[in-house]
């Protein structure tokens, strides 16, 4: 390797010193900062995760008190959603791609890029103040009166934490959308985007469209909390079906924010690992504008049961069947592009194999609860627990965790075992669906969500749902020792490891500073891989 | 992180203004107008949940709106929405003046700017008070002879108001770093970026209290 030649200059190196770190507008060394940050966040609300699967081990309720239950399942919710699953792809891999695939220096806006990681910080700060204050019991929903009235835990500081964290989020789509617009290098027309870029514009807009909502309605429960104000009071005349109508307007979309960009993600890696152009280029970016739109026209199916009308209830219900079609675009195309391929082994490849044989389950189940009928027998089931965990962590956490094995030699500069790699997505897989199967089997048998109790005859499935997590968790921490052991090792990694296509592949891994050294200009469609060679050097 | 000269490039693209990672004043410019229009589209979606509550719950309680609205000042709130349209046009020919390189003409309609936005917040004041004192701020204190509903319509009216004074605020805030600049000679017909930015997030503020002021002010008052 010519290490000594490129090295120096590369980003990591750059300036040295805990200030040039913490004051940088490099969105480079913004991302690696988010990446840090979220996965502290994904250990705590997995250890809170871990106490609940060892509660559920047994019928009785012996580990918890059913009201420290109650803040164990609310903050894994709290911690895992806000401040891991809707800052997780974006904010990392987005942050660190999104210039270099535009062929540009930076972001629009570096400092308020800067800023958002600040906010962010500033709001899991408060909400971790909020755990070591007693902890908050409300559910992740934050629904109301119970939040607003009844719940004497502290709702209003780890409330505020979220509002705080939102204006992260809502920064970060900021600056992409501007960034996707104004900075593209010459030659880059937007059907020339990496689909990346596309499902990073759509979740960047339903970013800046949805997440505004929910920072209102939070502080309408902080309003009536903290200043005794009447929103959604009822003994006032006022409506908590309101609270659920504005919570779920940004909370349904939300669940867009966290899936698009692994969406994104598994467009780029399909690619790459069957050495293809994608199947139905424009049909794949369409189809993330269309569920960033649609996205926003089915909150109601989380509210079949709160007094909403049955013809709301209707339209709801269809609109939802219609948001599933372009998700299952992208999983056809994905498929098709698949097909004939000259697929490659390596480990990035059993990340997008898994992602897409969960997400096609969570998909599916998906569709069970849009129906009005059937919800009201899975509405607060172990069912919805299982579909939702099926999409944000099958479908979510693999594209993000495959997004890091595909793109850790050009973050940091150096290659992980292969060998570790493809055993890690095994393990994840295996112990994802031994975790969550079961739990469509509870749910689907009237297991209730929530309770930390429950009948002896749901014990069967609920030790396979335990034992599971732990083969999950094992592929979580070999994941984070190889990765991280492998930034103790000299760097080896090629600019090109997987001889993929795209800006970022031409720069060297590490990139330098201003990502070019001359200002790209881009002459051919993206994932043109016909005849080109897989590996450096290979012809 | 702004001068980056001296590299051999054509000397108009150095402008002491124009950070590393734009490669001309114009595509800076670009992106700090569509930045704020972006920024906008926050903020209506951030006030849209307001007005989505007011919507729903004027039309469950419309005797408690009517009555609501009748203890509210519209000499004051009309001179208010006066005050501020007329802040808007000296905040344009700020903008204008910045276009044109004048510096003077910034200076002086920005500090016209500042004291009608600073003119609003002291009316705004009296209102304030004057709500005190006649028990109608939601909570522990409001007048009990009166309909509960009402304290859903004065809760959005605090709300409402004063989220759009707390904008007010920040406008002012920013506008006193504009003039800074400004007096300093910062800006330019090359350079007027923050300046026309600031403008347009002015004028929203403007805009938000157009909605507000009929919708709270005027029910019932068409003769």
């Amino acid at each position: 390797m010519n290490q000594a030649v490129k090295e120096p200059n590369s980003y990591l190196d750059a300036p040295h010193g805990v200030a040039s770190w913490l004051l940088t507008k490099d969105h480079k060394r913004i991302a690696l900062l988010y990446l840090i940050s979220i996965t502290v966040f994904f250990v705590i609300g997995a250890l809170f995760a871990a106490s609940i699967r060892v509660e559920l081990l047994t019928p009785e309720g012996d580990l918890f008190s059913a009201d420290l239950y109650n803040k164990v399942f609310t903050l894994h919710g709290v911690v895992m959603i806000f401040f891991f699953l809707i800052p997780s792809i974006p904010a990392t891999l987005g942050n660190f791609l999104v210039p270099i695939m535009c062929g540009a220096k930076d972001l629009a806006f570096p400092r308020i890029n800067l800023l958002s990681w600040y906010l962010y910080l500033i709001g899991a700060t408060l909400t971790l103040a909020a755990v070591a204050l007693g902890g908050v019991d409300t559910g992740w929903t934050f629904y109301t009166p119970y939040s607003s009235m009844a719940s004497n835990t502290n709702v209003t500081i780890a409330a505020l934490g979220v509002f705080i964290a939102g204006f992260s989020s809502i920064l970060t789509g900021f600056n992409f959308i501007v960034t996707i617009h104004r900075m593209r290098a010459p030659g880059l027309t937007w059907f020339r985007m990496p689909l990346f870029l596309w499902a990073n514009y759509a979740t960047s807009l339903v970013m800046i469209l949805g997440t505004p909502v929910v920072a209102i309605t939070i502080l309408l429960v902080g309003a009536e909390r903290a200043l005794g104000f009447a929103i959604f009071d009822p003994r006032m005349g006022g409506d908590p079906v309101l609270f659920q109508h504005l919570f779920w307007f940004y909370s349904h979309p939300a669940v867009y924010i966290m899936i698009l960009p692994g969406m994104g993600v598994i467009s780029e890696l399909v690619a790459a690992v069957s050495r293809k152009q994608i199947f139905g280029y424009s049909f794949v970016a369409y189809s993330s504008l269309a569920i960033a739109i649609i996205g926003f026209l089915v909150w109601g199916h989380h509210m079949f049961v709160s007094s909403q009308s049955i013809y709301a209830g209707l339209v709801f219900s269809i609109i939802t069947m219609i948001v599933a079609v372009p998700s299952a675009v992208k999983t056809f195309n994905w498929t098709a592009t698949l097909y004939k391929g000259s697929i490659t082994w390596d480990s990035p490849t059993y990340w997008v194999i898994g992602f897409m044989g969960l997400f096609l389950i969570g998909g599916l189940t998906g569709l069970f609860l849009g129906s009005m009928g059937l919800d009201v027998h899975l509405h607060d089931t172990y069912f919805v627990v299982a579909h939702f965990h099926y999409i944000m962590v099958g479908g979510g956490v693999m594209a993000f965790l495959g997004g890091i094995h595909f793109w850790w030699p050009k973050m940091t500069g150096r290659m992980y075992p292969e060998v570790a790699g493809k055993i890690s997505a095994v393990l994840v897989f295996v112990g994802f669906n031994l975790t969550f199967f079961p739990q469509f089997v509870l749910g689907y048998l009237g297991m209730p969500r929530r309770y930390h109790a429950y009948p002896e005859e749901f014990q069967i499935l609920n030790v396979l749902s335990t034992s599971g997590a732990a083969v999950l968790g094992t592929g979580y921490l070999l994941i984070l020792f190889y990765l991280v052991a492998s930034l103790f090792k000299p760097r080896n990694a090629p600019a090109n490891p997987w001889g993929a296509t795209g800006l970022e592949w031409e720069i060297p891994s590490p990139p330098i500073t201003l990502n070019f050294e001359t200002d790209p200009i881009v002459t051919e469609d993206a994932y043109n891989y016909a005849g080109r060679a897989r590996k450096a050097g290979e012809k | 992180m702004a001068h980056i000269d001296a590299n051999g490039h054509a000397p108009q693209e150095h402008h002491p203004a124009l950070q590393h990672h734009f490669h001309t004043m114009a595509q800076q410019l670009e992106a700090s107008v569509l930045g704020m229009w972006v920024f906008l589209v926050t903020e209506v979606m951030f006030f849209g949940g307001l007005f989505m509550a007011y919507i729903l719950y004027r039309n469950l309680y419309p005797d408690a709106w009517l009555a609501g609205s009748h203890e509210l000042n519209e000499v004051l709130g009309g001179a208010n929405t006066v005050v501020l349209i007329v802040s808007s046009l000296t905040m344009a020919l700020a903008v204008r003046a910045a276009q044109v390189g004048s510096r003077i003409g910034q200076v002086v309609n920005l500090i016209l700017t500042l004291i009608f936005g600073t003119t609003f917040l002291v009316i705004k004041y009296f209102e304030y008070a004057a709500k005190f004192e006649h028990h109608l701020v939601p909570g522990a204190h409001f007048d009990p002879t009166r309909d509960p509903a009402q304290q859903l319509y004065f809760s959005l009216y605090f709300m409402m108001t004063g989220i759009h004074a707390l904008h007010m605020v920040v406008g002012i805030g920013i506008l006193l770093v504009m003039l800074r600049k400004a007096w300093k000679g910062h800006f330019s017909a090359e350079y007027y970026a923050p300046v026309e930015v600031s403008g347009l997030y002015w004028h929203f503020v403007d805009i938000v209290w157009i909605f507000l002021f009929p919708l709270l002010y005027l029910i019932g008052k068409h003769h």
